[in-house]
C-alpha cells in the first residue's frame, strides 16, 4: 500500500498513525499529530525532525509489514529528514553537495588536508615535518600561526553562518505564528529536551538498537560524542586564552587546563563515535534508510578521525611523529569545520527547532486544554 | 522430548500462561500460528487494560474498586459464572505490577496525549509494546517458542498427557506433553465458521483482529467432548471502513464519527438506530444495523463542518465538491441521496448536525467483528468442562477461548487484555502445579 513518493507516502502513514496514537509516549512526534487530518510540507518538515529515530514506533506497531497498511514511520521520515536538510542549506547550492555527502564529506575533507600540508611545505622546509619540535611554540614551528589561525578562522566561520543561516531558514519553514514571549516561556522546556537528549529515551524504555528490545546505549554514546565535541572546543578557547591573554603559546603541559580538557573531550568524543559507528552496524536495516545511514557514518569517522588523531599529537608530541600527526590533526579539524554545513550536523540545530516548536505547542495545547471527559471505549 | 506444559496460542493468555508456567519450574513449549511479525493475538492491537487499585498509581489516576468492576460487569454483561467472574475481580488488581514485573512498560497519566482514565492502564507503545516485552521475557526465561506453528490436532496419548499434530512450515510433527494450556483466542477469523453461524451475510463482514483466531482450537476442544458455552450468533460488531484489510484493521478503520452525518444504504435509503446516540458504547449499535443492510454496506455522509469535527481515520474519505458527484461517486442514485438529505435537513436531531456545506465527504462502512460471545467451558482452576461435567486434569483453557464464561454480552473497555491476562496466569500455575505436584 505504500506510495512512491515520499510526501504522499509521509500522508498516508501519518494518517494512519493519527486513528492510532498507541504510540503517544513514545515521542512528541505523535502529541504533535493528533487529532490532523492533513499535512502538508511544513509540517512533515517539522515532524521528521521532531523524530529522534529511536525506532519505537516501528517495533511497537500494529500495522508495520507484513500488515497491508506497511507502516514504517522511523524510514519514511529518515528520507524526510534528508530532503528537509537539502531543501533549506545555504547557500542553496550546496543542496546539490548535501545529497551526495558521502562523497563531498570525505572529499571536502581530503581538500583540507591537502591545504594543511601545501601550508606546511610551503612555509617551512620539509624537515618541519620529520623533525623533533620541543618547548613552547613547538607547533608553530611546524604551521605557522598566522596559517593556523586563518584556515581555523575561516573554516569555523564559514561553518558558524552557513549552519546558522540554514537553521533560520528551516525554522521560517516550521515556526508558528509566535511572539517572543511565547517563545521564551517555552525555551527552558526545549533547551532541557536538546540537553538531555530525552527523546532517545523513548518514553523511558530507551532506543531500540537492533530488534524489540531497548538500551539507553545510544543516548549514552550520543551524550559523550556531543559532551566531547564540546570539552575540545572549551580546550581550543582556554589555550587561545593562554595564547592571548598569558602570552603562554602551545604545547602545554599536560597537567594545564586546555590539555586535560582536549584529553577528555577527545577520548569521550572518539569512544562516542565510533561507539555509534559500532551501533550503525549493528542496525535493523528495515526501518532505516539508506542515505541517512551513509550520511551518520560519513560524519562520525570524521569525528572519531579528529578526536583519535588529537590523541595522537598528545601522545606522541615529543616525537618526530608530531609533525606529521599535528598536520594531519589540523587538516581534519578544517575540512570538519569547511564540511559542518553539509554533514550529519544540521541534525542539532534542525532538531532544536523542532523541539522549539514542540514546546510553543505543547504549551498552547495545555493551556487550552479542558478538562478531560472519561473516554473509555472498546 | 516429553514437554510439561505446552502452551497454544501466543496472544496476551498464552504469553502470561508460558510465563507463570515456567515460574513454576515447568519444562514450558509454547506454539504461536502466527509468523513472528504477527504474533501476539489481538492483544496486539489492544490498547489498554482493566485493573482495580484503592489508590492512585505511577500508571493509573484516582481510584477503581472491586465492588465498582463487580457493579459495572453485572450490569454489561449480566449473570455469568459467579465464582470466574469473582477471581478475575480478584486478580484485576495485581495484574499490572505483575506485567510491570515481567518487563512491560506503562505509559504514565499525563503524557503523550492518552484519554484520562481510571479504570484502565495504558501499555507504553500499545500492545504490541506489551507483547514484545512478554516474548522477549518468556524467551529469557527458557520458554520454547515455535513461531507458524499451528496445532491440527490433540489426542489423549496411551499413558500419560497429550499428543499434539503441529504443522509448521508445511511439515506435521507430534509434540508429546504432560499438560495443555490452549490459549487460541475465541473464534470468528474463519470466514466459513462466521458463513456458517451467520449465513451468508456474514460475507460482507471484516474482522478487526487477527485472522489466526481461528476457532479451530475451540472446534477440537468441543469435537472432544468439551462444553461449550455462550451463544456463537452474540458477538461485538462495530463500523469500519469498507476499504480497510479484511483482517487486522484494528483500531484505525474503526468509523467513529457517525454522530456528526448521516447513514445511507447503498440505494440512497436512511438508515437510523434508534437510541445509538454519540456515546462510545454507539459503535457496538451500529455495527449490527449496518449487517443487516445489503450487501452489508452503508455510506456515511459528511459535509465540511462535520468531517472537520471527526476523529481522523486511517483512510481519507471519498470527497466531491457537490452531492451529486458524490452520489456518482459512490454508485447510488443521486436522486435517492438528495431528497434524504433533504429530510434530513429538514428535521435535524440537533441544530448543528446539517450537510449543507461542500465539499461533502463520504466513508463506505462494513460490520467489523471484533469478538464472539462464544467459547469453551471452564473451571476456576481452568480445567475444561466436558459436556458431563467431567475435566481432564491436565487440559487447561485461557484467554479469549473461554471469555463468555465471564462476559456473555456487551464489552467493557479493557477487559479482553485483563482477563486474557488473569486467566492465562491461572492456567498457567495449574499446570505447572499439576505436572511438578
Amino acid at each position: 500500500m505504500s506510495a512512491a513518493d515520499p510526501m504522499l507516502e509521509a500522508e498516508r502513514v501519518l494518517r494512519i498513525c493519527s486513528a492510532c496514537m498507541y504510540c503517544d509516549g513514545l515521542c512528541p512526534v505523535f502529541p504533535a499529530i493528533d487529532g490532523k487530518h492533513g499535512f502538508d510540507l511544513s509540517d512533515v518538515s517539522y515532524l521528521s525532525n521532531l523524530c529522534h529515530n529511536c525506532q519505537g514506533c516501528w517495533h511497537d506497531c500494529q500495522y508495520a509489514p507484513p500488515h497491508p497498511f506497511a507502516v514504517n514511520l522511523p524510514a519514511t521520515f529518515a528520507e524526510l529528514r534528508q530532503r528537509s536538510y537539502a531543501d533549506h542549506l545555504w547557500p542553496p547550492i550546496l543542496g546539490r553537495a548535501f545529497r551526495a555527502s558521502s562523497l563531498a564529506v570525505p572529499a571536502t575533507v581530503a581538500l583540507a588536508l591537502l591545504i594543511s600540508f601545501a601550508l606546511v611545505l610551503g612555509t617551512g622546509s620539509p624537515e618541519a615535518l620529520r623533525a623533533t619540535h620541543a618547548g613552547e611554540g613547538a607547533f608553530y614551528r611546524v604551521l605557522p600561526w598566522p596559517a593556523m589561525a586563518g584556515l581555523a578562522a575561516a573554516t569555523f566561520g564559514w561553518a558558524v553562518i552557513a549552519v546558522t543561516l540554514a537553521t533560520l531558514r528551516y525554522w521560517r519553514t516550521i515556526a508558528p505564528k509566535t511572539t517572543i514571549s511565547e517563545i521564551v516561556r517555552a525555551l527552558p522546556v526545549a533547551l532541557s529536551d536538546i540537553i538531555t537528549l530525552r527523546h532517545l529515551g523513548g518514553g523511558g524504555p530507551g532506543c531500540h538498537d537492533h530488534d524489540e528490545r531497548t538500551s539507553q546505549r545510544r543516548r549514552i554514546l550520543h551524550h559523550l560524542t556531543a559532551g566531547g565535541f564540546v570539552l575540545s572546543g572549551l580546550s581550543t578557547i582556554v589555550a587561545s586564552a593562554y595564547h592571548h591573554l598569558l602570552g603562554v603559546m602551545a604545547p602545554y603541559p599536560v597537567a594545564s587546563l586546555p590539555v586535560m580538557l582536549g584529553l577528555g573531550g577527545g577520548v569521550t568524543m572518539t569512544i562516542g563515535a565510533v561507539g555509534l559507528l559500532g551501533l550503525e552496524a549493528w542496525a535493523d536495516p528495515a526501518p532505516s534508510d539508506r542515505g541517512e545511514t551513509r550520511l551518520n557514518v560519513a560524519f562520525l569517522i570524521l569525528l572519531a578521525l579528529v578526536g583519535a588523531s588529537g590523541l595522537a599529537v598528545l601522545g606522541f608530541r615529543s616525537t618526530p611523529a608530531m609533525g606529521l600527526l599535528l598536520t594531519t590533526h589540523l587538516g581534519l579539524v578544517f575540512g570538519l569545520f569547511a564540511a559542518l554545513p553539509f554533514s550529519k550536523a544540521l541534525h542539532a540545530p534542525f532538531r532544536a527547532a523542532a523541539l522549539l516548536r514542540a514546546a510553543i505547542d505543547s504549551q498552547r495545547r495545555a493551556s487550552a486544554r479542558a478538562p478531560d471527559a472519561a473516554s473509555d471505549s472498546p | 522430548m516429553l514437554w510439561d506444559v505446552t502452551v497454544i496460542g501466543g496472544g496476551i493468555a498464552g504469553l502470561c500462561a508460558a510465563i507463570a508456567a515456567r515460574r513454576g519450574g515447568a519444562a514450558v513449549r509454547l506454539l504461536e500460528a502466527a509468523p513472528r511479525p504477527l504474533r501476539g493475538g489481538n492483544a496486539r492491537h489492544g490498547r489498554n487494560f482493566r485493573l482495580t487499585h484503592e489508590t492512585p498509581l505511577d500508571y493509573v489516576p484516582d481510584t477503581y474498586t472491586a465492588a465498582e468492576l463487580r457493579a459495572e460487569l453485572r450490569c454489561t454483561t449480566g449473570d455469568t459464572d459467579r465464582a470466574l467472574t469473582e477471581l478475575l475481580i480478584e486478580r484485576a488488581d495485581s495484574i499490572a505490577g505483575w506485567l510491570i514485573d515481567h518487563g512491560v512498560h506503562l505509559q504514565p497519566p499525563g503524557t503523550g496525549v492518552m484519554p484520562y482514565s481510571r479504570r484502565t492502564a495504558f501499555p507504553l507503545g500499545g500492545g504490541k509494546a506489551m507483547i514484545n516485552a512478554l516474548y522477549a521475557t518468556a524467551n529469557r526465561m527458557g520458554v520454547a517458542i515455535s513461531y507458524d506453528s499451528e496445532a491440527r490436532s490433540l489426542q489423549r496419548a496411551k499413558d500419560e498427557g497429550w499428543t499434539i499434530n503441529v504443522r509448521s512450515a508445511g511439515a506435521d510433527a507430534a509434540i508429546r506433553t504432560r499438560s495443555v494450556v490452549v490459549c487460541a483466542g475465541g473464534p470468528g477469523a474463519d470466514p466459513a465458521w462466521l458463513r456458517e453461524k451467520f449465513g451468508s451475510a456474514a460475507e460482507g463482514w471484516m474482522v478487526r483482529g487477527t485472522p489466526y483466531s481461528d476457532g479451530r482450537l475451540l472446534d477440537l476442544l468441543i469435537a472432544a467432548g468439551g462444553c461449550a458455552i455462550g451463544d456463537p450468533t452474540t458477538c461485538h460488531v462495530v463500523p469500519v471502513d469498507a476499504r480497510g484489510p479484511q483482517f487486522d484493521g484494528g483500531i484505525v478503520t474503526r468509523i467513529t464519527s457517525i454522530p456528526l452525518g448521516l447513514v445511507v444504504d447503498r440505494s440512497g435509503a436512511r438508515i437510523d438506530v434508534a437510541g445509538a446516540g454519540s456515546q462510545p458504547t454507539h459503535y457496538a449499535k451500529w455495527g449490527p444495523r449496518i449487517a443487516t443492510c445489503p450487501g452489508q454496506l452503508a455510506y456515511l455522509i459528511l459535509d465540511t463542518d462535520g468531517l472537520a469535527r471527526a476523529a481522523p481515520s486511517a483512510l481519507a474519505p471519498i470527497t466531491a465538491p457537490g452531492l451529486s458527484d458524490l452520489a456518482a461517486m459512490l454508485a447510488i442514485d443521486p436522486a435517492a441521496l438528495l431528497q434524504n438529505i433533504d429530510h434530513f435537513n429538514a428535521t435535524p436531531a440537533n441544530a448543528a448536525r446539517t450537510i449543507t456545506e461542500p465539499p461533502f465527504a463520504a466513508y463506505p462502512m462494513r460490520p467489523g467483528l471484533t469478538f464472539v460471545h462464544y467459547g469453551i467451558k471452564v473451571d476456576p482452576t481452568m480445567r475444561v468442562v466436558q459436556a458431563d461435567g467431567s475435566r481432564h486434569d491436565d487440559l487447561f483453557a485461557a484467554g479469549m477461548i473461554m471469555a463468555a464464561n465471564v462476559l456473555r454480552r456487551g464489552y467493557l473497555a479493557g477487559l479482553g487484555i485483563t482477563l486474557s491476562a488473569v486467566f492465562g496466569q491461572i492456567a498457567g500455575e495449574e499446570a505447572a502445579r499439576h505436572v511438578r505436584g
